[in-house]
């Protein structure tokens, strides 16, 4: 990528990492994070911060990768999906969405995820309604979505009975 | 066929065994579905079988993955091969062992002897075992010896996909990947008048823009800068635009009256004596056309090699990599060995969506950058303006009746487009790409599968009832405005809502309760049991009377010969229509997988709840004008109602397919619900506030 090296140099905090990337200020952040970090649990589902599929926490607060300017996040701390958890440790809201098989095609669950991980931090004992409407910004083709809110409930019941669990 | 049971398995010698089975992965599990049965007959645990991915030219050619068959078919051959294998492994340990094959048991692919001497698939891995062609003298294991299929195990590939390692084709990074996009027509049938792409070749980073006919697209090192350069490129456009569509406000007009081939699909009896009749009653349902919109859109990487003879490699989420090959080759002018297609997982797949067509794009761009792989994925606005729709359609249902109500004859009519244009179905090539390159011929109206084979448009149009008469006709149209073709059950959804709301009628005009109704003329024990089943579990006719709440039921075998699902619904009926539960009953038989085919019955209400209450392909006469969420909503996660499934036992009898049963039973369960909540027959999908207002009575 010749042209990259003529692209301003740009610093990040990704995940607890200080990363450098080159591309001009105005690059969406999800291509930042799928392109120039290799993060690609962070999925295009549309450039309009309509559907979810992009969610990245900056600074705790869930926010639509696909339509944040790179220079809106210097300084902040973003994170991914990725560093939520791994599969061989998975963070409990996504252990307990593989207990409940809340997905079918995948795409949109780390959106999900992340919307999720972000109200728990604000709201420790949801409510069904309060997870859907949580979750509200976050769309589902497949039609997992019961699936996935017991499954989000399942994961602040185990949360509050150990917050440390927290990947 | 498939002789070879090497063709579909390897073992190897570090204990696992390799599985490539000619479907693939659309995000409805089958994978995971398909391990079991190879683990079930092959004695080994689950967790030593390796999915790999479908690949021409090293899977066996299973066609398309499509139409609810991967657990009935590919199934059903993958136990074959696997109890032949199994078969194998033992014979060859009984010799080297010197102890009879009988005495021999395997467990976790060990191959145990009385004597305490063992083998295992392992150490036989190198022997060939495999490679001599399938004599079928092995038998599969009985059902009632199962104890692996029939348990919910994991899907073996979630927690990757959650967790966010590249699992999808939109994640696939090759060394010296470069980033296409295709800057598509302003609108249906529009040309490409002028281009000046002096601006997009002027950013750093585009390598290189490509234009033949219509088709514009652009390559660049980075996807910001392919981005910033198809909109550039965009503005730096003329086209010539003109109008091609009906007009929309007209649509039920246009297809009654466009031009179309008529054919009586089935037919039993004639019409019954005009004494016999006491009343006629009929109706006509609408519904619109349907996008797919998947969460993720298409997107394709392809190479091709830069030395020696050209060749093309696709990496595609498409549902099927032979006709898909075939059809890239047609487009490129390349012989089929000289390309490959590997499947690479995509967002969830409900049928013919954009995957093929954007392997098109993927193709021609990388035709122009020799010895790079390039990544085209669609906008969301290509997603949901370009891929295929299901069709719009209309059903006109007449019945004539007996003083008590009993159907006497039943008339069922479509019109409508037919709902295939998958790759292999053309005389043209069938890719959206392929029409607007120089030369290129539009794509053909899509044609009518055979009944026998589920039919498209046709199919669940013949009734599922036991009545002494019915014609069905489809009235396949000639014209296709809109590209259509297949979507999640086909034609079911409509012919099912359209017969199951007409049931409805028939039972209201008669007075009779609408479960009742539907038994007085079923007869077969399977469809009566789920029926009965959704009807005792949502408590039927038990229910307090409440202001703007009402119950619904639908039933159909799905195909006809798949698996059989009622759907019991209940609504609340305010400012617009909430879907508040759905208690659905399925029997398909032998269930791989219990959990695995809730979530696929669950989904597909779910889906469906969504295609009936909210969704309606907007358009203009020049093109598609619901091209973001904004203007083509989906059911959300506020919206989405209580669904509860019962699987009926199988009852020994064999696996049918389960993935699209629920379509056409929710619509019309819905529609069933909606009625009994306000008294209005909403004949016209979807159930908006606008279409329910437009049927009340004057």
């Amino acid at each position: 990528m010749d042209d990259e090296r003529a692209a301003p140099a740009t610093a990040v905090l990704v995940n607890g990492q200080r990363r450098e990337v080159r591309t001009e200020r105005d690059t969406a952040l999800l291509y930042v994070l799928r392109n120039h970090l290799g993060l690609k649990g962070t999925r295009f589902g549309c450039g309009l911060g309509l559907c979810g599929a992009c969610l990245v926490l900056v600074d705790g607060l869930a926010t639509y990768s696909c339509d944040t300017p790179l220079w809106a996040v210097q300084g902040k701390e973003i994170t991914t999906v990725e560093g939520l958890g791994t599969a061989d440790q998975p963070h409990p809201v996504t252990r307990a969405l593989i207990a409940r098989q809340g997905a079918q095609c995948g795409y949109c669950l780390p959106g999900v995820i992340i919307a999720a991980v972000g109200l728990l931090g604000r709201n420790a004992d949801p409510s069904d309604e309060e997870v859907r409407v949580a979750l509200d910004g976050n769309l589902c083709r497949c039609g997992a979505h019961n699936r996935i809110v017991r499954a989000v409930l399942d994961a602040a019941a185990e949360l509050r009975a150990a917050p440390e669990a927290t990947a | 066929m498939n002789p070879r049971p090497g063709d579909w398995l390897r073992v190897l010698p570090a204990g696992v065994i390799e599985l490539r089975p000619g479907k693939v992965e659309l995000g409805q599990g089958v994978l995971t579905a398909l391990a079991q049965v190879a683990a079930e007959e092959l004695d080994v645990s689950p967790a030593r079988v390796r999915m790999m991915p479908a690949v021409t030219g090293l899977s066996p050619d299973e066609g398309y993955t499509s139409g609810s068959l991967s657990v009935q078919y590919s199934g059903a051959a993958l136990r074959l091969v696997c109890a032949e294998v199994r078969g194998r492994f033992v014979a060859a340990a009984a010799a080297r062992l010197g102890v009879p094959e009988d005495k021999l048991t395997v467990a976790d692919g060990q191959i145990q002897a009385p004597n305490g001497r063992a083998s295992s698939y392992w150490e036989l891995a190198g022997a060939g075992l495999l490679d001599q062609p399938a004599t079928g003298d092995y038998q599969p294991k009985p059902a009632s010896a199962y104890r692996v299929v029939g348990t919910s195990l994991p899907r073996l590939d979630l927690p990757d996909k959650l967790t966010g390692r590249p699992r999808y084709t939109h994640d696939l990074s090759p060394d010296g990947l470069c980033y296409g996009r295709v800057v598509r027509p302003p609108s249906r049938g529009a040309t490409l008048a002028r281009l000046d792409p002096a601006a997009a070749l002027a950013l750093p980073g585009v390598v290189t823009v490509v234009r033949d006919g219509s088709f514009l697209g652009v390559v660049a090192e980075r996807e910001e800068v392919a981005l910033r350069a198809a909109g550039r490129l965009r503005a730096d456009a003329s086209w010539e635009r003109r109008p091609t569509l009906p007009d929309p406000a007209g649509l039920p007009a246009f297809l009654r009256s466009a031009a179309a081939e008529t054919a009586v699909l089935a037919e039993r009896g004639g019409p019954p004596a005009p004494g016999q009749v006491a009343t006629s009653i009929e109706a006509t349902y609408h519904r619109p056309y349907l996008a797919h919109a998947s969460m993720g859109p298409s997107s394709a990487t392809a190479l091709v090699s830069d030395q020696g003879t050209p060749r093309l490699r696709v990496w595609s989420h498409t549902q099927g990599v032979y006709p898909l090959r075939a059809e890239l080759a047609h487009a490129v002018g390349l012989a089929e060995d000289d390309v490959t297609v590997t499947h690479v997982a995509g967002a969830g797949c409900y049928g013919h969506n954009g995957a093929d067509d954007v392997a098109l794009d993927a193709a021609l761009l990388a035709m122009a950058v020799p010895g790079r792989p390039v990544q085209v994925t669609w906008s969301r606005a290509d997603e949901l303006g370009w891929a295929p729709f299901g069709p719009a359609a209309l059903v006109h249902v007449a019945a004539e009746l007996d003083s008590t109500g009993n159907v006497l004859f039943w008339r069922h009519q479509i019109w409508g487009n037919g709902h295939s244009t998958r790759p292999g179905s053309n005389p043209s090539v069938a890719l959206l790409a392929a029409g607007h390159r120089a030369g290129g011929r539009d794509i053909e109206p899509a044609a009518e599968p055979p009944m026998s084979r589920g039919g498209g448009a046709g199919r669940n149009s013949v009734p599922g009832y036991d009545f002494p008469a019915y014609q069905v006709v489809n009235h396949r149209l000639l014209d296709m405005p809109l590209r259509t073709s297949a979507l999640r059950s086909l034609g079911a959804f409509l012919n099912v809502f359209a017969a199951e709301s007409f049931m409805d009628e028939l039972a209201a005009a008669a007075g009779r309760d609408p479960v009742e109704y539907r038994l007085a003329c079923l007869a077969d024990p399977r469809a009566r049991a789920v029926v009965e089943a959704a009807a005792r579990r949502s408590g039927w006719g038990s229910w307090p009377r409440a202001e703007s709440a009402g119950h619904g039921i639908g039933f159909a075998r799905y195909k006809n010969a798949s698996a059989y699902c009622a759907v019991v619904a209940e609504v609340a009926a305010v400012s617009e229509i909430r879907v508040r539960r759905l208690t659905i009953a399925v029997d398909a038989g032998l269930i791989i997988n219990p959990d695995g085919a809730a979530n696929q019955v669950e989904g597909g209400a779910i889906q469906a709840t969504s295609w009936a209450l909210k969704e309606r392909v907007r358009f203009d006469r020049y093109g598609v004008t619901s091209d973001s969420w904004e203007t083509y909503p989906i059911l959300r996660f506020t919206e989405v109602p209580a669904v509860d499934v019962e699987l009926l036992p199988g009852g020994g009898n064999p696996a049918l397919g389960i993935g699209e049963a629920a379509q056409g039973p929710t619509a019309a369960a819905i529609g069933n619900a909606v009625y009994d909540a306000l008294g209005v027959r909403v004949r016209t999908l979807p159930l908006t506030g606008e279409n329910v207002l437009a049927a009340m009575p004057d």
